[in-house]
């Protein structure tokens, strides 16, 4: 083999270096360019008045997203009550019950439900909900949240108790303790942290949600905590004021981009920080 | 060695009948525990067949109404009452394969970075660091930047090439979607990399490969079937994404004559028009197009995670 052909290849080598790297951090670009752009026009947007006043109508100055606000925080409530219980007693069931259909089937079900997109989950919850009820409300927009929690909730859960030792509970069992008691005091409260960081990341999944809101939740000018009639949620917010023809409302939209990315990463970086800090060892 | 006469219709000898019986000290609460359990699992496989029988009982007026018309039809005019969903069809697939085409070599590279060249440190960690987030910003935020800031660079672009500057249509939501979809493939195939056999790749270095040649024909190779998974899964996501490409794609219910014509898909026909459907068909054939998304994100993200289980086991 001449020299000429060895240093071809030294040279490709190099070049293919230098272009994966080039590559990989080229995705970084636009990362750094939204959250330059979001806080740059956000920031410009954001007071207490922001935060805390409902929105004025085209033609006046001033006004804010507290509706909005109001509105996540009741359908993050509501579906975290919905989900978060049916989601652990599933992982638990899983972890209870390796084998058998039903368990196979729960499964595969989370599978498939953490595929479907949540536009389709949102027409479920239209069909299921808002057609029984009549109007759209903050509750059909919780059940369709509630159903894209549980495929996080469910894995997260049954992750962390898988990997509690059976030592723990032959030891309670031994000692005459019934077995839902040890499930429910024993083994869950030392997986916990596990369980927390699932419904974080759930929680945070389905703040930036808005597909599935356009026709259950639906969006409301008012302020409003019935959960029986509409409610405006931040993201469902943000599409209104971006798609609409006034720069105000444009301005407005960065204000509450803002806000919603502060709040979601906010909720990706503690989730990230208990499962470390807290981790259970055994 | 008397028992206290409290305890002493307790002991076996006096009540021999319960040595035989197993659920002796079996308390009540375990049976409602478990019956509780099961029936939550049983909910569940419940839940989903509600999604699916609900989708497609609603859908079936459409079906009835168009038939198998529905699908290659190329006028979507509700007011005549002409439902053909060809363009959208042909939409979400322009959008869906372009932008895994865009987005398919910073994928690649981000994998043979982190799999490869820079498994651990504070390279590799930052790295991931920036990918994690990139997943984790809601898609109505790509969206608004991309209708406040890249549409007026596309805009820019059609201009230079004479082209009508709509600056919103395919090409912007394409760039927008391949931006959203690399985290996804990206970490599922620098798994991948990372996994193939030491030895492999030490053979391959003693014949004396060059690490750019061991890259293409060793670990490439082998880890082709993940990085395909990952490839699934991230087409999976861009056909069911709907708030970005509703906001930067224009929404005309046009067939795309090319790349910089706008267009719609799917996902954000549904978006559109679901609030304001007036009647039964109308709403019916909104839902059936809900179904068909559904059915094929569905294919191809099962198709991809079955792969990625195969690779596992």
């Amino acid at each position: 083999m001449s020299t000429s052909n060895i240093q071809l290849r030294i040279v490709k080598d190099r070049l293919f270096l230098a272009l994966v790297v080039l590559l990989s951090f080229a995705m970084i670009v636009p990362l750094l360019l939204i959250i330059f752009h979001i806080v740059k026009n956000g920031i410009a947007v954001i007071s207490w008045e922001f935060l805390t006043t409902l929105p004025r109508p085209m033609g006046e100055t001033g006004g804010g997203i507290v509706n909005a606000l109001a509105g996540t925080m009741m359908l993050i409530v509501l579906a975290s009550l919905i989900a978060i219980p049916l989601g652990v007693l599933a992982g638990i069931y899983l972890v209870e019950q390796k084998k058998g259909a039903i368990a196979t089937g729960v499964r595969l079900c989370m599978e498939v439900l953490q595929g479907i997109p949540s536009i389709v989950i949102g027409i479920v919850a239209y069909a299921w909900v808002v057609l029984s009820m009549g109007t759209f409300s903050a509750l059909s927009g919780s059940v369709a949240l509630a159903i894209m929690m549980l495929p996080v909730i469910v894995r997260s859960t049954e992750e962390t108790l898988r990997l509690v030792p059976d030592i723990l509970r032959e030891a309670s069992l031994a000692l005459g303790v019934s077995y839902s008691r040890t499930v429910l005091k024993i083994i869950v409260p030392s997986g916990i942290t596990g369980i927390l960081t699932g419904v974080l990341l759930a929680i945070a999944r389905i703040t930036g949600e808005t597909a599935p809101l356009l026709f259950t939740a639906f969006g409301n000018p008012y302020m409003s905590l019935n959960a029986l009639r509409p409610v405006d949620s931040l993201p469902l917010m943000i599409f209104n004021f971006a798609t609409s023809p006034y720069p105000e409302w444009h301005a407005k939209a960065w204000g509450a981009a803002l806000v919603l990315v502060v709040f979601v990463l906010g909720m990706n970086f503690i989730a990230k920080v208990i499962a470390k800090r807290w981790k259970v060892q055994f | 060695m008397t028992a206290p006469p409290a305890m002493a219709g307790l002991l076996i000898r006096d009540r021999p009948e319960q040595t035989a019986d197993k659920h002796m000290f079996k308390v009540s609460s375990d049976g409602i525990f478990k019956t509780v359990l099961t029936a939550v699992g049983v909910l569940i496989l419940l839940l989903l067949a509600g999604i699916f029988v609900t989708l497609v009982v609603d859908s079936l007026p459409a079906m009835k109404a168009s038939g198998f018309g529905f699908f290659t039809g190329t006028t979507w005019d509700p007011v005549f009452k002409v439902y053909g969903s060809l363009v959208f069809l042909v939409g979400t697939l322009l959008t869906s394969f372009l932008a895994l085409a865009l987005s398919l070599p910073f994928s690649l590279a981000i994998a043979i970075f982190l799999g490869e060249y820079f498994r651990e440190g504070i390279v590799s960690s930052f790295l991931k660091s920036a990918i994690e987030l990139m997943a984790g910003i809601p898609s109505v935020i790509f969206g608004m930047w991309g209708l406040f800031v890249l549409v007026p660079l596309v805009r820019q672009v059609e201009t230079q090439f004479g082209v009508v500057p709509y600056g919103i249509g395919i090409l912007t939501a394409a760039l927008i979607l391949a931006v959203m979809i690399i985290p996804y493939s990206a970490s599922i195939s620098s798994d991948v990399v990372n996994l193939v056999p030491a030895d492999l790749k030490e053979a391959a270095l003693s014949l004396g490969a060059t690490r750019y040649e061991m890259i293409k024909k060793v670990v490439l190779p082998s880890a082709r079937s993940g990085i395909f998974a990952g490839v699934l899964l991230s087409l999976g996501r861009a056909i069911g994404e709907t708030m970005a490409v509703t906001m930067v794609i224009g929404n005309a219910n046009i067939l795309p004559t090319s790349i910089f014509s706008p267009a719609n898909t799917m996902a954000s026909i549904i978006a559109n028009e679901f609030a304001e459907a007036t009647d039964a068909v109308y709403v019916s054939c909104l839902i059936e197009i809900g179904l068909l998304l559904m059915m094929v994100t569905l294919v191809i993200s099962l198709i991809g995670r079955y792969i990625m289980y195969r690779m596992k086991t």
